[in-house]
């Protein structure tokens, strides 16, 4: 499918934006000024961006531990995330989830998750919901290869074939598990192919290449869109940074990391890709990087300058009304 | 006023809420039966009929068979919950929870708090608890203690036909994530029962008996039990005030403390196993703030930390009954420091 013009550069500016906002958290985090643990999404970009492209706020996805990229992909505030990363007043969820909750349920975020395998069962509740309501919205769950394991998932993808749910199973396998290699933890070294055995149509995307990821999920997503049921992609996709930021990465190859960054940067791919074929001229590109390295500046020094919640939060909003 | 079992009661108040509200929805494991079989839909209706015949009415589409798939279950209706159902998700057995209970406890009860009061997630849970039945250790607990100590989930543990259609369709109609449990030896417990839908609030307690001597307060298919217990002891000239919370979170603490206040005696009567139960946390509350309007020790009629037994035999010594009852409020009636 032929992108348009703005069509790429929003796409663009997407994989940017997340790609700098990963560097910028890894900076900050290292400073000790963002608390907790965080997963960072860079080198995944494409994954999360070619699949949100297609979807719009009333549509939802769940994400994973490793949510920022899918946050920024499904349109959530930058600033409102970075002060929920930094534990603000006026952070996306007050402050009171963090990296691993982040959510923005106006943007059809179902939130990052901090159980492995969590999200699957929410998304085909979300679209249960589309398809009973008759919405025509559909529900994405991204999940990596590790939660590709997790009998959560399995249920979620049975229950779709089942009730031929709108749902779309997006397995971003990016070659570990935490600290253990998918080819050691997925027993039949294929999520796609099993996948296909709860009785869907799936297939493999190349993670590096925003275009293979984009034209997979368009089928996936016109699919359910129109009462064809669930489908599943797994994305092969390259995580540049460690498990969580901090991680030693004593699991990693000599060189793997920069070969990694060197041969499967899914932005350099994007950037070859749309400047050899004359779809948009470098220079395009770079205004692009300037806006969002500004975007991203203005994120960290909300983020820096905030008030961390007041303390009567922490009896707010268990319930609705109790 | 008609009499209506609480099997009845229950469908009625599904009945209700679905005809009023198209969101809200039934979902969970033969919630009508028999999909895919030659005798066709409304084969069962849950394993003991309560949502017999709703499919009739509702269609598939609102009364929706699943798999046997406990967190694929709970994870949806949390999901759909949160994006615009009002879903009333079977866990046939409430020990099933072992098999989904990050859906419940990671994921619903969190969603709200941890995303910073964005999300309202009105999710009912209808669940079975209770022994009795020789069910056995997996088919037979009470682990309402266990969804009371999360926060985030409401928990109603109704004990006669009419508090259970007036907590059900409350419970449908809150915002929150309500865990109702239900007795498996009370669906055929008949009481009178209005034809309308009514509500009855959550955190309000049933002062099922008045009496000035001991405060029981009983949970479920207790509180018969306790009312037998202080019938037989009234004959004695000890007279049991019987509190029923009906909803254990939230629970009507001032209900409590006021009767405590004025008996100075406390026995709380729960079919749940001990340790860290609702026997525990009431008898903690009173210790904590009417300890100097105590005359008795606080005493506590429970099941035995133990599985439940299969043997009936082994089954009746596991339930608390009306004569274990009845020995510990004389005890607590009759201590002498």
């Amino acid at each position: 499918m032929q992108l348009s013009h703005e069509a790429l550069l929003t796409a663009y500016r997407s994989m940017v934006t997340i790609r700098r906002f990963e560097e910028r958290v890894q900076e900050e985090f290292s400073k000790g000024g963002i608390p907790g643990f965080v997963h960072l999404y860079a080198g995944q970009e494409a994954s999360a961006v070619g699949v949100c492209s297609h979807l719009g706020p009333r549509d939802y996805i769940a994400s994973t531990h490793r949510g920022h990229g899918h946050s920024i992909a499904k349109g959530c505030d930058v600033t409102g995330m970075m002060l929920e990363l930094f534990a603000k007043q006026g952070g996306l969820c007050g402050g009171k989830g963090g990296s691993m909750h982040i959510a923005d349920l106006d943007q059809g975020m179902l939130g990052a998750n901090g159980i492995v395998g969590g999200g699957p069962p929410l998304v085909i509740g979300a679209a249960l919901t589309a398809k009973t309501l008759r919405t025509g919205n559909v529900a994405v769950s991204f999940t990596g290869d590790g939660g590709s394991n997790q009998g959560t998932t399995f249920e979620a993808m049975n229950m779709a074939v089942v009730l031929q749910l709108p749902a779309i199973f997006v397995f971003e396998n990016n070659g570990y598990g935490e600290y253990t290699a998918a080819s050691y933890a997925v027993g039949c070294h294929d999520i796609a192919g099993r996948a296909a055995g709860f009785g869907m149509p799936a297939v493999k995307a190349n993670g590096d290449d925003f275009f293979d990821v984009h034209e997979a999920a368009r089928e996936a997503i016109e699919r359910a869109r129109g009462g064809g049921g669930p489908s599943a992609i797994e994305v092969n996709t390259c995580r540049f940074y460690g498990h969580h930021s901090g991680d030693a990465q004593l699991y990693r190859g000599k060189d793997e990391v920069k070969r990694l960054r060197d041969e499967r940067d899914c932005l350099k791919h994007f950037r070859r890709r749309v400047t050899e074929a004359g779809l948009l001229d470098a220079h395009q590109l770079d205004e692009v990087d300037t806006g969002v390295a500004n975007l991203i500046e203005q994120a960290v020094v909300a983020a820096r300058a905030g008030e961390p919640p007041q303390s009567g939060a922490l009896l707010t909003d268990v319930y609705v009304s109790y | 006023m008609p009499v209506k079992t609480m099997r009845q009661a229950l469908q009625e108040a599904l009945a209700h809420e679905m005809r009023r509200d198209p969101t809200v929805v039934i979902i969970g494991e033969d919630v009508s039966g028999g999909a895919g079989t030659e005798g066709g839909r409304d084969a069962a209706g849950g394993v003991l009929g309560v949502t017999k015949g709703l499919i009739k009415e509702f269609g598939e589409s609102r009364v929706i068979d699943t798999p046997i798939t406990e967190s694929a279950i709970m994870g949806a209706a949390a999901g759909a919950a949160v994006t615009g159902l009002r879903p009333v998700a079977e866990l046939m057995f409430s020990d099933f929870l072992g098999v989904c209970f990050d859906q419940i406890f990671n994921q619903a009860a969190k969603f709200r708090y941890m995303f910073g009061g964005k999300a309202r997630t009105p999710l009912v849970i209808r669940t079975m608890v209770g022994a009795g039945r020789s069910a056995a250790a997996q088919h037979s607990q009470s682990p309402y203690h266990i969804f009371t100590s999360v926060p985030g989930l409401k928990v109603v543990v109704p004990s006669n036909a009419y508090d259970a259609k007036g907590l059900l369709i409350q419970a449908i109609r809150d915002d929150d994530p309500v865990v109702f449990c239900e007795h498996k030896l009370m669906y055929d417990l008949r009481t009178e029962v209005p034809d309308e839908a009514y509500t009855i609030p959550f955190g309000e307690a049933n002062v099922v008996r008045e009496g000035d001597d001991v405060t029981v307060v009983a949970l479920a298919r207790m509180v018969h039990y306790a009312l037998d217990a202080a019938e037989k002891l009234g004959a004695e000239g000890i007279e049991c005030e019987i509190i029923d919370p009906r909803t254990t979170s939230p629970l009507d603490e001032d209900t409590i403390l006021d009767s405590v206040e004025r008996t100075g005696r406390l026995v709380v009567v729960d079919e749940a196993t001990p340790r860290c139960s609702m026997a525990t946390d009431i008898a903690a509350l009173v210790a904590d703030r009417a300890f100097s309007a105590l005359k008795a020790p606080v005493r506590r009629v429970t099941a035995p930390h133990t599985p439940v037994p299969f043997a009936p035999s082994l089954e009746k010594l596991y339930i608390p009954d009306p004569d274990r009852i009845a020995a510990v409020v004389r005890e607590v009636h009759g201590f002498v420091q």
